[in-house]
């Protein structure tokens, strides 16, 4: 509407739209021509002939399956925890409400700007072998063995992943909830509607916009994360932007590297578009950051 | 209102408040104590000490410090020019085009980290154009995974601008480039300050690019956070980890004082 009052009395030529075609050629010559190459690396030999001999050999091997399938396995499993974790505190904070709610989710906010590694440290410190956990529970029971022992594991990064990808549905989701007409509970309640009722009945629709967007960008988020699954460093627990890495500068190897790079891309890509349908459809956008 | 019964409402905020506290506020208490930590034997540690905090503050982690902080700041101030300029010129474009290149700017925020790093070391170690091993290249990766952010940050505030001071300003007589300096982005500096935080406290933490494509000499905080833990000198990594939030936490706070004439509407 703006744009169209805006553009509306200007003389005919119209050349503006020529002042787009400077940061385009920024983000042509710095993303999608270093893009373009790696697919061309990966799918090519050596004389621009296409040829999937490449793909062959990198679909073979079971680094890469166990790659792609832990990829997928912790990027399910951290985003429905997100869900999950972002609902409850959400759900909290917004209908029992006291006095500091304000500040608590402001706190959890601010996760979405430190680095994500630092809770992998973070749960080396707390959960890992010498951790605090750990020693509080052998002084207790007299265990010679650390007796928690997830860190070096799947769960180690869902759950690390889970702590910082949730403020990403917890945001849309207290912006949704500020929008319920408080009226609308305290009528349901007291024309005897229980808690749960209130729950199903009238909050999670009015969530359910929000719960999509936001886990849509968990899953992308979580598919993408490189620095938690670096640090917690586990050797069961590899996933495709690790075996990018691995390859690439452990082993100096770009065209598997580009290989894997293409199929990470693809997965991430289609994600994106996901949660680009899905703030079309049914709103949301206020997921904010992306 | 939920739960209407006082020992309800006391039974789930007791629950919220272990909740965060395992799930938020342990993480960042067990970061800072270990990072003050001289001996950790028993369940917590002990014989607290500041040499962490002076071994990160010289040396190589001073000037790691120095590399992460100058590397935000030249990433940020690229990307803060290239996102508003990408916004604002996307304004007078038709629906379908301007739809189009929005997507093209948003993007780069979809792709890993890892695989940005991987296409420009395969892209800028040739000529014509040869940076790899230079610090540019740094540069560059955080410049890609932070421009989506800028742009998106922009684009919402002009989209909340009002059209009708430009317009205004346009009748009376302002020429374009006039309008732009003293109309729109006075308007829109909240939006543009916002940007530019969120770009740089990314840029602070960013990893996945950084490791694929980094100089030696240019490391930053979190790439050499990951080499002391890896080494095993894991209160060094806490101090440095502490360092790292505390730096963005002080920028962030400077940037948000900056006193921005058109209060937020």
């Amino acid at each position: 509407m703006a744009d169209a009052a805006i553009a509306a009395p200007r003389p005919a030529p119209d050349t503006s739209w020529l002042w787009v075609v400077p940061p385009l050629s920024v983000i042509g010559l710095l993303f999608f021509y270093p893009l373009f190459l790696i697919a061309r690396q990966g799918l090519t030999d050596g004389k621009d002939v296409i040829t999937f001999e490449h793909f062959a050999t990198v679909l073979h091997t079971r680094q890469f399956h166990s790659a792609m399938w832990n990829t997928i396995e912790i990027a399910l499993m951290s985003s429905a925890g997100c869900v999950a974790l972002g609902f409850v505190v959400a759900l909290i904070l917004s209908f029992v409400p006291f006095p500091g709610s304000r500040e608590i989710a402001r706190f959890i906010d601010t996760f979405i700007a430190l680095p994500t590694f630092l809770m992998a440290l973070a749960f080396t410190f707390i959960y890992g072998s010498a951790g605090v956990l750990n020693g509080m529970l052998m002084d207790l029971f007299g265990n010679t063995a650390p007796p928690v022992d997830f860190v070096y594991s799947t769960w180690g990064v869902v759950l690390a992943e889970v702590t910082v990808f949730t403020p990403f549905v917890l945001r849309p989701l207290l912006a949704a909830f500020s929008l319920i007409d408080t009226a609308q509970i305290e009528v349901a309640s007291s024309l005897g509607a229980g808690p749960w009722r209130i729950i199903r009945q009238i909050i999670f629709p009015a969530a359910l916009p929000a719960l999509l967007a936001g886990g849509s960008l968990c899953l992308l988020l979580t598919v993408n994360e490189f620095g938690i699954i670096l640090f917690i460093g586990a050797k069961g627990v590899i996933t495709l932007p690790l075996l990018v890495y691995d390859k690439a500068i452990q082993e100096g190897d770009y065209t598997p590297a580009c290989v894997i790079a293409v199929i990470n891309v693809v997965l991430s890509l289609s994600l994106y578009s996901l949660y680009r349908v899905v703030i079309a459809r049914f709103g949301g956008r206020n997921a904010g950051v992306v | 209102m939920l739960v209407w019964s006082r020992s309800g409402r006391s039974l789930i905020l007791a629950f919220l408040a272990v909740l965060v506290g395992v799930v938020y506020v342990a993480p960042l208490a067990i970061i800072l104590m270990a990072s003050f930590s001289g001996e950790w034997n028993g369940v917590l540690p002990s014989k607290p000490t500041l040499e962490h905090f002076f071994s990160a503050l010289t040396g190589d982690s001073g000037a790691q410090l120095r590399a992460s902080i100058i590397t935000g700041m030249v990433a940020s101030s690229f990307a803060l020019v290239v996102g508003t300029w990408s916004a604002l010129a996307l304004r007078s474009l038709p629906r379908v085009p301007r739809r189009i290149l929005d997507l093209a700017f948003f993007i780069p925020s979809a792709v890993p980290s890892v695989s940005v790093g991987l296409g420009l070391l395969v892209a800028f170690s040739r000529p014509p154009i040869l940076l790899n091993g230079t610090v540019t290249i740094v540069f560059i990766a955080h410049f890609i995974l932070i421009s989506a952010f800028t742009y998106g940050n922009v684009s919402a505030g002009l989209a909340r601008l009002s059209p009708d001071f430009e317009q205004v300003a346009e009748s009376l007589g302002a020429r374009p480039f006039y309008r732009l300096c003293h109309v729109t982005l006075p308007m829109i500096l909240p939006y543009l300050i916002a940007a530019f935080s969120l770009s740089f406290a990314l840029s602070m933490g960013e990893l996945g690019a950084t490791v694929m494509v980094y100089p030696p000499g240019w490391a930053t905080i979190p790439v050499g956070i990951f080499t002391l833990t890896d080494r095993g000198e894991v209160f060094e990594g806490a101090a440095m980890s502490m360092l790292l939030i505390i730096s963005t936490l002080v920028i962030l706070l400077l940037l948000s004082r900056i006193p921005t004439k058109v209060a937020s509407r």
